[in-house]
């Protein structure tokens, strides 16, 4: 039985299992700022919180990345090495699409006349800009790890046969897809 | 990397030039620049060194902060010209000023609790004993493990800068709680100070996490043969459990200072509510400083752990081989820290007894806090067992781990105290606490620090260190401990509070003036010591009494079976199988049987 543990364990590449680890550490800073969130709205002066709703547009844009990613993967395997670079590229596109339209729900609380940061912020809303800010930054790193895979896939110099690279920024994209839908739950359930 | 092990676990096909080629786990030889050797090294062996050495430097500052301020506590009355010739206004007429002070107090917290104890103390021994001790040529990812280094470097320049600011470093207490952290108004070390520190942090925390995540997937992943997890020594297990703290609670504490920093330069309110400094109301309305400290000791409890685990990991090792037996409970000891990590973060709250915590739930922090006694106790025991009837040998890496268990039953005692908040309530902020912590967390953990160097310095550089400097190192640092913080648990139970710069005005504290000059005393020699073993360290590097033999200390763990000095890559060969466990001391009439000897004939496989 141990002997057939220790192999099936060896089965993981161990660049996946850091990614892994990294993952349950990154949940563990959200879970702190989402406590964070929950101990400060029972106290006084708490505002009921409102969500653009150019947020469920990026929902719908993170969802469609992360088939597009799978679809890459998928190429990848299949060594359709066209297809795969195109879904890549759409993937990063869509990842960048993604973000503006974050940004842009950051300016709708303008027009709605609620401030973010600043004097007259209320801390309900300023943790929606750091929580989904702080997202968005790991929404960065993906898509530039993104970009810098289909820049090698485009080297003709260096060819890859392996998978590991592509599997494992589709498994943190995927990631970050489940996170920002955890994150809009849970400000949909706050409010 | 040339070639790669695909998920089915077959081998990949060779991909193009030595791009990469720092995942070349070859032990062929190939000249390596300055650069590549010893600046951007992806040697586990030469970042240990790394982080030894720039620990150490931490080290030096941090203690010599502590100097300073117990000279302004030894000799309140006293002026000392030379320390306004350095510092200027810092120590205007010779007095080191109230801003100075919390300045020093602060950095020095700061400094050993992340650069040295934690940096310093993991960042060293993890990187130089998990490939050593589990059998791999490096870490699952060396480019990764290089980076950790750096970021810690970075970390480390930030702060450093941080003290030459002109309104001077971070103030606020290691723990910057706001609101005083937050308001730059509030106090010069609110500053621009308080920002570099929290951005110093951000780095070191990035760092710590890199560096866990690299442990955990080596120690898990890259085992050699026949290394399953029961037979790994101690020491590894110890810094598992570390890495897995590090890796839950440090992100806790980066969205703490995310948020900090967001109130001090964006005008948020997280931390903020109906404030009022010198005359001026603020507008912030319906922050809690009480969030800041739930987030900060989330990390900061663990962090504790993060300090003291590896230590125990090392005093461990160490007391077996010179004890030249078996250690007692091995899984006892694996299972005793895997308590250790899981109450780690159930307690946090029990730093926050007097903020207002609701009784009732800090009854259950009181449960929680206090059933840590009992994974410590275990750990006692059977470090008082391994050393019962040993054939004990007793070179400075013993006496220093024996030193560490003297520490940890007296510093682990006054845990019991500051556990129940009834008696919290009274000894909180007092020396007491200062006394508490500095023995079982800082002493206890720089004697598992100061085992280890001792024990692998002939790995790390093959040479010895001198035993006479290091044995006058040892006893002088032993008694000096006691000497300085026996004394703090008094007037603390006295009621004396931390932080204070003078407390010769204050009548009931005036019988405490000879004994805080006598610790001031006792503190600047202990710390001279501190000198000598740098020395030591520095001379032994060069000039040390040359390792002949492959196991100087007749240990049974896989780092003495390399060569004396290893290159990257450790092994010239094969990597050896392991057969056993990394116990086998004064087995069969045997003095030590190495982890790679093949069970004999007749022996029980463990």
């Amino acid at each position: 039985m141990a002997e057939v543990m220790n192999v099936q364990r060896k089965k993981i590449h161990p660049h996946k299992f850091t990614l892994w680890v990294a993952i349950g550490s990154i949940i563990m800073m959200f879970a702190g700022l989402t406590s964070a969130f929950i101990v400060k709205r029972s106290q006084p002066n708490w505002a009921m919180l409102e969500i653009p709703r150019v947020f469920w547009v990026s929902t719908l844009v993170i969802l469609a990345s992360s088939v597009t990613i799978q679809l890459a993967v998928k190429y990848f395997r299949e060594r359709n090495m066209d297809r795969y670079r195109s879904m890549l590229t759409t993937t990063a596109v869509l990842g960048f699409i993604f973000l503006v339209l974050q940004v842009i729900g950051f300016m709708q609380y303008r027009s709605m006349d609620i401030r973010l940061v600043g004097a007259g912020s209320n801390a309900s809303f300023s943790f929606v800009l750091a929580i989904a800010g702080l997202h968005g930054l790991h929404v960065i790193g993906g898509v530039i790890a993104l970009a810098i895979i289909a820049i090698r896939s485009n080297s003709t110099r260096r060819r890859n046969y392996s998978p590991v690279p592509v599997e494992v920024a589709a498994t943190y994209w995927h990631f970050v897809d489940i996170l920002w839908i955890y994150l809009i739950l849970f400000f949909n359930w706050m409010k | 990397m040339s070639i790669e092990t695909t998920q089915h676990g077959q081998q990949g096909v060779v991909t193009a030039p030595a791009h990469d080629h720092h995942e070349a786990h070859h032990a062929h030889h190939h000249e390596e620049s300055f650069i590549s050797k010893y600046v951007f090294s992806q040697d586990h062996k030469m970042i240990a060194k790394q982080f030894l050495i720039t620990g150490m430097i931490w080290a030096i500052i941090g203690g010599l902060f502590s100097v300073l301020f117990r000279l302004q506590l030894g000799y309140p009355e006293m002026t000392f010209p030379f320390l306004e010739d350095i510092f200027g206004k810092w120590a205007a007429g010779g007095r080191i000023t109230n801003e100075f002070y919390y300045a020093l107090v602060t950095m020095h917290g700061t400094i050993l609790v992340f650069f040295v104890l934690t940096a310093g103390l993991s960042g060293t021994f993890a990187n130089l004993l998990i490939p050593l001790q589990i059998g791999a040529r490096d870490m699952a990812s060396p480019f990764l493990n290089m980076l950790s280094y750096w970021f810690f470097f970075l970390a480390s320049v930030i702060m450093f800068a941080s003290l030459f600011i002109q309104t001077g470093p971070a103030a606020g207490g290691w723990t910057i709680y706001p609101p005083l952290s937050a308001l730059g108004q509030a106090s010069e070390g609110s500053k621009l100070g308080m920002d570099f520190w929290l951005v110093s942090m951000a780095m070191f925390i990035v760092s710590s996490l890199l560096g866990g995540l690299n442990y955990i997937s080596t120690i898990l992943n890259m085992r050699t043969k026949g290394m399953s997890m029961t037979r790994v020594p101690l020491t590894v297990w110890a810094i598992f459990f570390t890495a897995v703290l590090g890796v839950l609670s440090f992100p806790v504490l980066l969205s703490g200072a995310i948020l900090l920093l967001f109130d001090r330069n964006l005008g948020t309110s997280f931390y903020l509510s109906d404030i009022v400094v010198k005359g001026e109301i603020l507008p912030n309305e319906g922050g809690s400083a009480i969030l800041f400290q739930h987030l900060f000791w989330f990390l900061g409890h663990p962090e504790v752990y993060i300090i003291l685990l590896p230590a125990m990991g090392m005093v461990s090792e160490v007391m077996s081989v010179n004890a030249r037996k078996p250690i007692f409970g091995y899984l006892a000891m694996v299972g005793s820290m895997f308590a250790i990590c899981l109450l780690a973060f159930l307690v946090w709250a029990h730093h926050m007894f007097v903020t207002g915590l609701n009784p009732f739930l800090g009854a259950f922090f009181v449960l929680l806090t206090l059933l840590i006694a009992v994974p410590s106790a275990i750990k006692v025991f059977n470090w008082l067992t391994t050393l019962w009837r040993g054939n004990l040998r007793f070179t400075p890496p013993m006496l220093f781990a024996i030193g560490f268990v003297s520490l940890f039953i007296s510093g682990g005692l006054t845990g019991i105290f500051l556990g129940n908040s009834t008696l919290d309530l009274h000894l909180h902020d007092t020396y007491f606490v200062v006394a508490h912590f500095h023995i079982v967390m800082g002493v206890a953990s720089f004697f598992g620090m100061f085992a280890g160097v001792y024990h692998w310095f002939p790995k790390m550089y093959g040479r010895f260190m001198n035993n006479t400097m290091a044995y006058i190192h040892f006893w002088v640092t032993f008694i000096g401990a006691y000497l300085i913080f026996w004394p703090m648990h008094y007037s603390g139970l006295a009621g004396m509070p931390r932080r204070y710069t003078d407390y010769s005005n204050w009548e009931s504290f005036k019988q405490f003036a000879e004994m805080n000059r006598f610790i001031s005393t006792v503190a600047m020699v202990v710390f001279a010591v501190q000198l000598l073993f740098v020395f030591n360290f520095f001379y032994s590097i060069w000039k040390g009494r040359k390792v002949t033999s492959q196991n100087p200390w007749g240990s049974n763990t896989l780092e003495w079976t390399t060569p004396v000095n290893p290159g990257h890559g450790n092994w010239p060969g094969e990597i050896p199988e392991v057969h056993r466990w990394a116990y086998d001391y004064g087995k069969d009439g045997r003095e030590y049987i190495s982890q790679v000897e093949p069970i004999g004939e007749g022996e029980s496989k463990h």
